[in-house]
């Protein structure tokens, strides 16, 4: 997919998505020599499309996730994974973020099928940023920022 | 008027980024393969023929008689059975960017759906929306392609892939797989049998996939007590599809007389006939 700025005929680029969790998202593009702003405004289906390829408009902002496709999309059963060496949410020794304990309370609430991965996602976006502490407000950002409809 | 231009008109690179994240897919999956030297895909056009027997059978004697280390994915998603075959049970283990398969007998590993759905759902995806009919086949070769490239297989010596009846899987398969060595097919000697899984070889054909060969399964029913031999289902299906698709017949198989109790907890799967066994080894050797 490409956008095209025809005043200019240049090549519009991505500038950031939205996935406000209503099954839709949204992504801007940009022009680079006029500044013109359009916006992708995608319905359900369009929606449901793409996540089913596994992919994000305008790219990855964190590695994938392993079976991400299943764990995220799949009705399955709780228990069905388990993380290896899992570091308990209450303890960061290694330099990891700390949780706070609304962020805890609030990652309690994700399906325990994707818990693991959903916490991963999150810790690493923390790392990469240099934050200390998840809390709720950074899992919003992180939300806006990667869309992570329903996380 | 301005011409308006085309998507190929446009030489810069794609910044939806949707190829390359497709592209970065399937990469990892050629790369999760690499290290196994076969990849085998079991199919039928028709269901209840035995695909997840003869899979299941084919794996132990790799294993037990070759000492070969064998993987078997099974891609039968919405009827998951080679895990209860082969003693494979959850939880997954995750660790790191790999999902563990689950090991089963003969320290056959194993990933199925059958070890993350709870017993007796259906496969369900989340999204129940009006529109959910259109990604659904997306979403099921989304998950093919997890359990082949999420999953650490390691090193194989054989990697057998149960698919389901039907070609879809077979496709996606192929498309995915660089070096997919072949599909055995198998059938009843039913003439039923015999067109549905003529449908499905002349898909593989067309998908530019070898056929390994063909096995009859349920050829006979050969009675436990006193050993006389009965038809089950007329037809030749075995040696017609072989004669016409040109691919060997493997063998054939009489159904067992003995099978366990499906409810009990633990089903030994009864071991194939060792010609059937020969001849697999054979053309996959080749």
């Amino acid at each position: 997919m490409k956008f095209l700025c025809l005043d200019c005929d240049t090549q519009m680029a991505f500038d950031e998505r939205n996935v406000p969790g209503d099954g839709t998202f949204a992504a801007a593009f940009s022009c680079p020599t006029c500044g013109r702003k359009i916006a992708m405004l995608a319905n359900p289906m369009e929606t449901q499309l793409v996540d089913a390829l596994g992919v994000q408009i305008g790219g990855r902002t964190l590695r994938d996730q392993p079976l991400e496709l299943v764990r995220g999309k799949l009705e399955g059963r709780d228990d069905a994974f388990v993380e290896d060496g899992a570091e308990r949410a209450d303890g960061p020794p290694d330099g990891r973020p700390l949780w706070s304990a609304e962020a805890d309370e609030r990652l309690g609430r994700v399906p325990s099928f994707v818990r693991g991965m959903v916490k991963k996602i999150y810790t690493e976006y923390a790392l990469e940023r240099g934050i200390g502490e998840i809390t709720p407000a950074v899992m919003d950002r992180a939300r806006v920022e990667l869309g992570l409809e329903g996380m | 008027m301005t011409r308006l231009r085309s998507y190929r008109d446009v030489a810069g690179d794609d910044r939806s980024a949707m190829l390359a994240q497709v592209q970065a897919q399937r990469a990892r999956v050629r790369s999760r393969l690499a290290a196994v030297s076969r990849v085998v895909g079991v199919m039928s056009g028709k269901g209840g023929v035995g695909k997840s027997y003869v899979t299941s059978g084919l794996a132990i004697a790799a294993q037990q008689t070759r000492g070969w280390t064998v993987g078997v994915l099974d891609a039968d998603l919405h009827g998951p059975t080679v895990a209860r075959l082969l003693d494979a049970t959850g939880p997954v283990r995750v660790k790191g960017d790999v999902v563990h398969p689950a090991v089963g007998r003969s320290g056959i590993a194993v990933f199925s759906m059958d070890l993350l759905l709870a017993d007796e759902a259906p496969l369900r995806w989340r999204d129940t929306s009006a529109e959910h009919a259109v990604s659904r086949g997306l979403l099921e070769a989304g998950a093919l392609r997890e359990f082949l490239g999420d999953v650490a297989w390691g090193e194989l010596d054989l990697l057998l892939v149960d698919l389901p009846p039907g070609t879809a899987s077979l496709t996606d398969l192929a498309g995915l797989t660089s070096h997919l060595t072949g599909v055995l097919a198998i059938t009843i000697p039913s003439e039923e049998s015999r067109r549905a899984v003529a449908r499905a070889l002349t898909a593989a054909a067309s998908s530019g996939v070898r056929v390994l060969g063909i096995v009859e399964n349920m050829s006979e029913y050969v009675c436990g007590e006193c050993g006389a031999r009965q038809e089950l289902f007329s037809g030749q299906a075995g040696s017609r599809l072989a004669e016409s698709t040109g691919a060997p017949l493997i063998g054939r198989i009489p159904f067992f007389p003995g099978l366990p109790d499906q409810r009990a907890e633990s089903r030994p799967v009864p071991p194939l006939p060792e010609d059937v066994v020969a001849r697999f080894f054979e053309v996959i050797e080749r």
